[in-house]
């Protein structure tokens, strides 16, 4: 079985981002990037399961600037065989879906295993998508991913606790944080992956339309937060609480 | 025209429906709510406040909520209606954007705030920044960001219920079976105290001193995410980005550092408590009360000054 992994390119999760004195966006200059944490776990998740042999192939994309490349590296380093990039810029989750689904239809991938979630946009909307447009069943929020022959059992973070699903493949999975730990590249695998083969597209290759459905209007400072006092005992902050803040 | 909002199955309306039904009447005064679930549950819809009908599905194909189905279902609602909202909940989240992409419409998640009924707000970079998008679709499709809208009442209302349309299960997947946790507590998201615990905790026995303190405070439990990877705390627990969002009258962080992540899913709270041995953590940047020192030692006299 194919499995395709799609990643994205983000601001590294531990940049404090600004958001732009003119209010059009947050700043990315001079800004580290990183593969989006969620995608190193479905990146880490298919080559355990090609490990285990469960998988034949992994083809890593992206649909992102030509930096992105740098990003199908780090999974090509971390085990995947081979990458394609679409080179397009500011595609929105249904754009992206539509993009994913035509090198879905072009690869034919047996299951395709993403993030839950993109932490610039922060939508949670990607994987579920493409599985609509594909008709396809969606695992998503997986911290459990088991393949039992033509199908894929898949247990979910849910509000109450945990749900298991089975769904017939080919399927979407999307990943939770408690899937898997991903693994650093080693030097050897980084030197390796320079010579895994890498494709490069723009979506007119694929014959999609990504016009993007949202026009931003502004970006702004979310609403400001005053540090507050710091008490010196217990009996003072649950005096404060009572009396002055009034919550318990 | 009218706004359909998907509520959370339970036999009660959960507290994040009623912030959908609340964002919903922002939006026009005609609202329905779509029910998955048996008659109880709807006629518990019906009693919502500002609704005036409940459609309801209780098809085998819906038991379980699963998203194939139910986007489907939306989907065949959908031309009676402006917009299709659902609370941000796992629930909301799984479901949405699948009947989205059925739509051909770019999905707006977890809406902070309703400008009109084209454009909304949405945090976004882990609630660093504050987004205001106009969406050109025809009809608009969003979840909800329940700590953002206070709650319609869960009583007032009369709506009519009336069954949905048949709809066949695409039997793309199946239900196999669920581990929920049973607590006496009330839900994170809607609880108007929440205790929450991070690494320092230290383990899962440790993680239990914060039991007392609840129960006298009546309050949820919360945990960051490093307590919860750490298996200190069940998963669903986790409050931050990516785990649940609240907006209590009092939470209070116990041994958590306050990264981004964390305080994106509690700055919000109507006051806010730190309790972290080190004074230089940036939870102290955002906490009303600030309480330096160990917890080993703080809780245990917390749980006895509360009486
Ligand atoms: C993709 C991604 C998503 C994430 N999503 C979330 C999320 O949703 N929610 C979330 O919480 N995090 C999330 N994180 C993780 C986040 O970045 C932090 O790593 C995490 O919040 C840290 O948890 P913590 O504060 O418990 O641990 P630490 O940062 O290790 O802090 C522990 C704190 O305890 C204090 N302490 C230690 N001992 C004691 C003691 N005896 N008494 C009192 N204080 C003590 C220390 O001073 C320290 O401040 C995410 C990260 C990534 C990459
Ligand atoms: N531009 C992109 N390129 C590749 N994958 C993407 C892209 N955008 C989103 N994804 C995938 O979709 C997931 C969810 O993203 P989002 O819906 O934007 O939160 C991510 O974790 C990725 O796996």
């Amino acid at each position: 079985m194919k499995l395709l992994v799609p990643v994205k390119r983000v601001v590294d999760y531990n940049v404090k981002v600004r958001v732009k004195a003119d209010g059009t966006g947050v700043e990315t200059a001079n800004v580290k990037m990183s593969m989006n944490p969620f995608d190193e776990i479905a990146v880490e998740e298919a080559v355990r399961l090609k490990e285990k042999g469960g998988a034949t192939e992994i083809v890593a994309v992206s649909i992102g600037p030509a930096q992105a490349q740098e990003q199908l590296r780090t999974a090509l380093a971390m085990g995947a065989d081979r990458a394609i990039l679409v080179e397009a810029e500011g595609t929105e989750p249904l754009g992206v879906a539509k993009l994913l689904k035509a090198l879905v239809e072009r690869e034919q991938p047996g299951l395709v295993i993403m993030g839950k979630q993109a932490i610039d946009d922060d939508m949670n909307a990607t994987g579920q998508m493409l599985a609509a447009l594909l008709g396809w069943a969606q695992g998503t929020f997986a911290s459990k991913l088991e393949i039992a022959g033509e199908t894929a059992k898949v247990t979910r973070e849910i509000d109450g606790g945990l749900e298991t699903v089975s769904l017939k493949l080919p399927a979407i999975v999307t990943t939770d944080l408690r899937l898997n730990e991903p693994r650093y590249a080693s030097l050897p695998n980084i030197m390796k992956a320079r010579k895994k083969p890498l494709e490069t597209l723009k979506p007119a290759d694929l014959g999609v339309d990504v016009a993007p459905r949202l026009t931003v209007l502004k970006v702004e400072d979310p609403p400001k937060r005053q540090a507050g006092v710091k008490v010196a005992s217990v009996a003072e902050l649950v005096s404060k609480l009572r009396n002055e803040a009034k919550v318990i | 025209m009218a706004v359909l909002v998907l509520a959370d199955q339970g036999a009660t309306v959960s507290q994040p429906t009623r912030s959908a039904v609340a964002a919903a009447r922002q939006i026009d005064a005609e609202v329905h709510v779509l029910v998955l679930g048996d008659a109880a549950a709807a006629a518990a819809a019906a009693k919502l406040d500002g609704v005036a009908k409940v459609i309801q599905a209780d098809g085998a194909a819906f038991a379980q909520a699963l998203a194939e189905p139910a986007a489907a279902l939306l989907v065949a609602l959908a031309p009676g209606y402006t917009h299709l909202l659902a609370p941000g909940s796992a629930q909301g989240k799984n479901i949405l954007p699948r009947a989205a992409a059925l739509l051909d419409v770019q999905i707006i998640t977890d809406v902070a705030g309703v400008v009109d009924a084209d454009t909304f707000k949405r945090f976004i970079y882990a609630g660093n920044a504050l987004a205001t998008v106009k969406s050109s679709d025809p009809k608009k499709v969003a979840t909800i960001r329940a700590a953002s809208f206070d709650p319609v009442a869960a009583e007032g209302g009369s709506a009519a219920v009336e069954a949905a349309p048949a709809a066949a299960d695409p039997g793309l997947s199946s239900f196999v079976g669920a581990e929920i946790a049973k607590s006496e507590r009330p839900e994170l998201t809607a609880a108007r105290v929440v205790i929450s615990g991070g690494r320092a905790m230290g383990s899962a026995e440790n993680f239990a001193i914060l039991d007392k303190v609840a129960d006298k405070l009546g309050a949820a439990i919360g945990a960051s995410r490093a307590a919860v990877d750490a298996g200190y705390a069940p998963n669903d627990h986790q409050v931050g980005q990516t785990g649940k969002i609240v907006a209590p009258e009092l939470y209070i962080a116990v041994g958590i550092s306050g990264a981004i992540q964390h305080l994106a899913g509690m700055k919000d709270s109507k006051v806010i408590v730190a309790i972290n041995k080190d004074e230089e953590a940036p939870i102290f940047q955002v906490a009303d009360y600030g309480l330096v020192g160990d917890l080993f030692k703080l809780i245990p006299e917390l749980e006895a000054e509360l009486g």
